[in-house]
């Protein structure tokens, strides 16, 4: 019945998109020009970039990404519509169904992301699996965290500044590890003695995939 | 409210204050190399972190009586806690920076534990933002609560684990001997647990005189 639900849910959030390719178009080419950005700015410059100031800049590429398409999830539909889903679907249908469809869309994000930024930044790690196994996993937990707080910042008089305020400090437990992960992966590390990382992370997805769950029906019924 | 109009467990919690100072102060503690006298700020600085969670959590706990019954007092209840257990994490941070000065020479160091908890300051400063943006009193309560369970969750990941995944200078981590080794020898621990009690029993004061504070302006602004 939930997965009937998700499952109809997600293909809609899927057709909506495809029906109005402005947004996903406006969030590629936001990221491609990001990154074009970074490019002018430190790698034309100096000829040269540090390994982690390398990783970083990537992963606040991809946090700044994260905010601007989760952001939007509860916003871009109307009140009227917002109370039909109400009255067909249950509350945990509507929040892993926008949890999923939002891994898909930072998931591509961040794989597109990786192979313009590679382009032009160069690419100098060294555990090419590790490090896209990072990028699901932060994208993954981007999205579960992001959409909770962007159904708490959308009840809130101006959405936009309070999406921000609260959603930086409380991603960054995740981008701590996120970052200690992808370090170990570009200086080739092997997956085996990465796995307490690795666990850390799914296990940190799980829980907040699951306290989503549970509060977001608290913040739907009104 | 029944309990604050009792008084023994006021008077047991300003002897225990009273003796905490005292020992805390004058007390015997065992000479380290470079901890030297510092080591007494276990009394004031480590127990601030024991109230604050305590403060918090019984915050979180309200936060939940709220979600299930949508009683507006929870929520107050909830909120007071959550501001008193910030007042704890700033004396917490106060205290940590002034021992930080005498024993690793720097006001502010790299340390994880401390840009865990300034983190985690953000996230509950985000908290009264999310309060003061929605007008509507049952959906500020709400929100803000559904909010602060969140918050809670991820606070704790962020000082409970992250912290052991990287070094720390703190003692007992990273390699640095830790207080449970030889510094708490028997004589430190007739003073430290009686100090979390103290402190953590005062916490509970302020919270509820608080909470009184709280109820009496709700029932004002309702009389308008």
């Amino acid at each position: 019945m939930l997965i009937n639900e998700i499952r109809v849910l997600v293909k809609k959030e899927i057709q909506m998109e495809w029906r109005q390719k402005y947004a996903i178009h406006g969030l590629l080419l936001y990221l491609a020009s990001t990154i074009f950005v970074c490019y002018l700015s430190f790698k034309a410059k100096q000829q040269a970039i540090n390994p982690i100031t390398w990783n970083t800049l990537f992963w606040l590429i991809i946090l700044f990404m994260a905010v601007n398409a989760i952001g939007k999830s509860f916003t871009q539909e109307s009140k009227q519509r917002n109370i039909f889903y109400y009255s067909i679907v249950s509350p945990e249908a509507v929040i892993y169904s926008k949890i999923f469809y939002n891994s898909l869309v930072m998931i591509g994000i961040s794989f597109i992301g990786i192979l313009f930024y590679s382009w032009v930044m160069g690419n100098p790690v060294g555990n090419l699996p590790l490090y896209l196994l990072s990028l699901i996993l932060g994208a993954i937990g981007f999205s579960a965290t992001l959409t909770m707080v962007a159904g708490i910042a959308a009840q809130g008089e101006n959405s936009a500044t309070l999406m921000s305020v609260l959603s930086f400090p409380i991603i960054i437990p995740l981008l701590l590890i996120l970052l200690k992960l992808s370090k170990s992966a570009m200086d080739g590390i092997s997956m085996q003695e990465n796995w307490d990382e690795m666990a850390t992370l799914a296990s940190l997805d799980v829980i907040v995939i699951v306290l989503s769950g549970i509060l977001f029906p608290y913040i739907w019924r009104h | 409210m029944e309990t604050l109009k009792k008084n023994y467990w006021k008077i047991a919690c300003m002897l225990l204050l009273i003796y905490t100072i005292w020992a805390g102060f004058m007390g015997k503690v065992p000479r380290q190399a470079i901890l030297n006298e510092t080591v007494r700020n276990l009394y004031f600085h480590v127990t601030m972190w024991f109230t604050m969670i305590f403060l918090l959590g019984t915050s979180v706990y309200h936060s939940i009586q709220y979600l299930r019954k949508s009683d507006i007092k929870s929520d107050l209840i909830s909120n007071a806690y959550v501001e008193t257990g910030l007042v704890f994490a700033t004396l917490g941070l106060v205290t940590g920076s002034l021992w930080a000065k005498f024993t690793w020479g720097d006001w502010w160091t790299n340390d994880p534990k401390l840009n865990s908890v300034a983190i985690g300051l953000l996230i509950y400063l985000a908290y009264g933002l999310v309060r003061s943006s929605m007008p509507d009193e049952q959906q500020k309560a709400r929100i803000s609560n559904v909010y602060n369970i969140f918050a809670f969750v991820i606070f704790m990941i962020l000082i409970w684990i992250l912290p052991r995944m990287t070094d720390s200078l703190h003692p007992g981590n990273g390699g640095n001997p830790g207080f449970s080794k030889y510094d708490l020898d028997s004589n430190m621990r007739l003073v430290f647990y009686p100090a979390i009690i103290a402190w953590t029993i005062l916490g509970y004061w302020i919270a509820n005189l608080r909470i009184r504070i709280k109820k009496l302006e709700h029932i004002t602004s309702e009389n308008e």
